[in-house]
């Protein structure tokens, strides 16, 4: 087993506290992981971007060039990112603000209105956790106990209350994404 | 379920832990991208309240450097950390304190440069870590962590081996190691030396207060006496030749290899990637990493010359800098060319490999 993913989006969507709680539940799950975020001005809203890799076996290279599953949050890391998604792999993408959509055919593409859904229930701040379960939901690459846990140990002991709603965001994330047929 | 002792940190969290974990007595810095999470972590963990150890943000790189400078000489176990520019401006520094002859910890996450550069990865800072930095002929202890593991490892390492010749040690990573996160088993916690123990071990040249039985131990790099400057310089060259003996590396399909890649730290786990592919294509393509980049693992590389590997390819994040002792160790004996990319770009594995046919196999 080894999945290669790329989260891109805009800093401040939860694009690399993902990806943390992603590898955390690969560690829980005994996989060799590396995360490896994009850094700096990212972090001032620019574009943000996370590589995770869960893997059966020793990592070489924590940097890839291309990807088994995109999950694509802004129009610019569609550009950027669609071309790079592995013969056959997976792109996930929040249809909000996407002003083209993917064109690829020999990928698997699958929406999911995670913005709009989280403002609709009035939980803005669930939404990387909701795109999470979608995800995991196409692509069930760590066992869900292994990801609540993950979810635990990677938020401070301070948001630790929020985890019932983040449960239930991976949850209603799962359910709400669909696979777009071109 | 039951939860394991394996953390998710990044190379920068982990220097912290283990610092603290090794006993550390002193850290002192200055922020600069893409390492202060160094300090933030020794600032969030708070060590002065359980093992005491001081945490100082500096007002500058130039006070952080004299500052270990300080507490080097009094026998302590004290560190800095920095990138790139900041490494820049803490050179005299390191120069005097490699002319005082004392141990230190120097952590570079390397960034592109020259001048501010970018706050990329990088490694164009070989030639400084290795060939100097600062003036005079002297030369900093180098190792390069590949890993997060590594990363934390090498702080017991780098301050052994510092303790071991009264000389500092640098831990040269880049934005990559410093950045990603990666599991990681933390050491156990190992007390502080106490000053008696201080004294005991180090008491025959740190400046800890003169007892009546001895003569003072002077700190000091100058000697205005060219008779004796000269002897000085020579003592300091033959500490050099002896750490010869502390040479690392790891071979990775060598053995049976035609072409072998020199890479390290960041640019040896890509690599080791590039190896992977080659050997898929059946290419016999081997890689040697030099996990201390001073010593430099001269005698394997001429080893594997001497058994008749056809080219070495040294695979660097800059113009080529570790390429130039890839050739004096090589010696002639097989040609030797370097691939890198600079200003924050990162290499691909297939791209070292297109790079390893064109400058080799495509060539005969």
């Amino acid at each position: 087993m080894k999945e290669t993913l790329i989260i891109a989006g805009f800093g401040g969507q939860g694009v690399l506290s993902m990806g943390k709680i992603l590898a955390y539940s690969g560690v829980m799950q005994d996989y060799e992981v590396t995360w490896m975020p994009s850094y700096g001005p990212e972090m001032r809203g620019g574009t943000a971007n996370v590589t995770v890799i869960l893997s059966d076996k020793k990592i070489s290279s924590p940097i890839a060039h291309e990807f088994d599953t995109a999950i694509i949050l802004n129009q610019q890391s569609m550009e950027k990112f669609e071309p790079l998604v592995k013969v056959g792999g997976t792109l996930i993408y929040d249809t909000n603000g996407i002003t083209r959509h993917p064109v690829r055919k020999d990928i698997s593409i699958y929406a999911i209105d995670a913005t709009a859904e989280a403002a609709r229930l009035g939980q803005a701040k669930m939404f990387n956790t909701m795109i999470l379960g979608g995800y995991l939901k196409v692509r069930p690459v760590v066992s869900p106990e292994h990801v609540m846990v993950g979810l635990k140990k990677s938020l401070p002991e301070r948001a630790w209350k929020l985890l019932p709603q983040n449960e239930e965001a991976i949850r209603h994330g799962a359910e709400i994404i669909r696979e777009v047929k071109l | 379920m039951e939860e394991k002792e394996v953390r998710l940190m990044k190379g920068n969290e982990v220097i912290a832990y283990a610092a603290i974990r090794y006993g550390c007595d002193g850290y002192f810095g200055y922020p600069i991208t893409p390492q202060s999470e160094v300090m933030e972590t020794l600032m969030e963990l708070k060590p002065w309240e359980t093992t005491g150890m001081v945490v100082l943000q500096a007002e500058s790189e130039i006070s952080s450097i004299n500052m270990v400078y300080g507490g080097a000489a009094a026998g302590k176990r004290v560190m800095t950390s920095s990138s790139s520019p900041g490494i820049s401006l803490m050179s005299e520094g390191l120069s005097y304190i490699a002319g005082a002859e004392l141990p230190c910890l120097i952590i570079n996450c390397q960034r592109g440069g020259p001048g501010l550069g970018t706050i990329q990865p990088s490694q164009g800072d070989y030639f400084q870590a290795c060939k100097g930095g600062g003036h005079g002929d002297y030369h900093l202890i180098v190792l390069a962590p590949n890993s997060v593991q590594e990363m934390h490892d090498h702080v017991a390492v780098a301050f052994d081996l510092a303790f071991k010749y009264r000389n500092p040690a640098m831990i040269l990573a880049d934005g990559v190691i410093g950045q990603m996160m990666e599991k990681v088993v933390l050491s156990p916690q190992r007390p502080r030396l106490t000053d008696k123990e201080v004294r005991e071990r180090y008491g025959s040249w740190a400046a800890i207060g003169k007892p009546a039985s001895r003569e003072r131990n002077i700190v000091t790099s100058l000697e205005l006496q060219s008779e004796k400057m000269e002897i000085k310089n020579k003592d300091l060259q033959a500490k050099y030749k002896a750490m010869e003996q502390e040479v690392m590396y790891e071979e990775i399909e060598c053995d049976d290899a035609e072409y072998v890649i020199v890479a390290f730290g960041s640019s040896a786990r890509i690599c080791s990637a590039t190896v992977e592919m080659a050997r898929q294509e059946g290419l016999k393509v081997g890689l040697l990493r030099p996990i201390t980049l001073y010593p430099f693992p001269s005698k394997p590389l001429a080893a594997l010359a001497e058994r008749g590997v056809k080219g070495f390819l040294s695979a660097e994040l800059n113009a080529g800098q570790m390429v130039e002792d890839v050739r004096l160790a090589v010696n002639g004996k097989a040609p030797v060319e370097h691939y890198g990319r600079q200003g924050g770009m990162i290499f691909n594995p297939d791209e070292v490999l297109a790079a390893l046919k064109e400058k080799f196999i495509h060539k005969n």
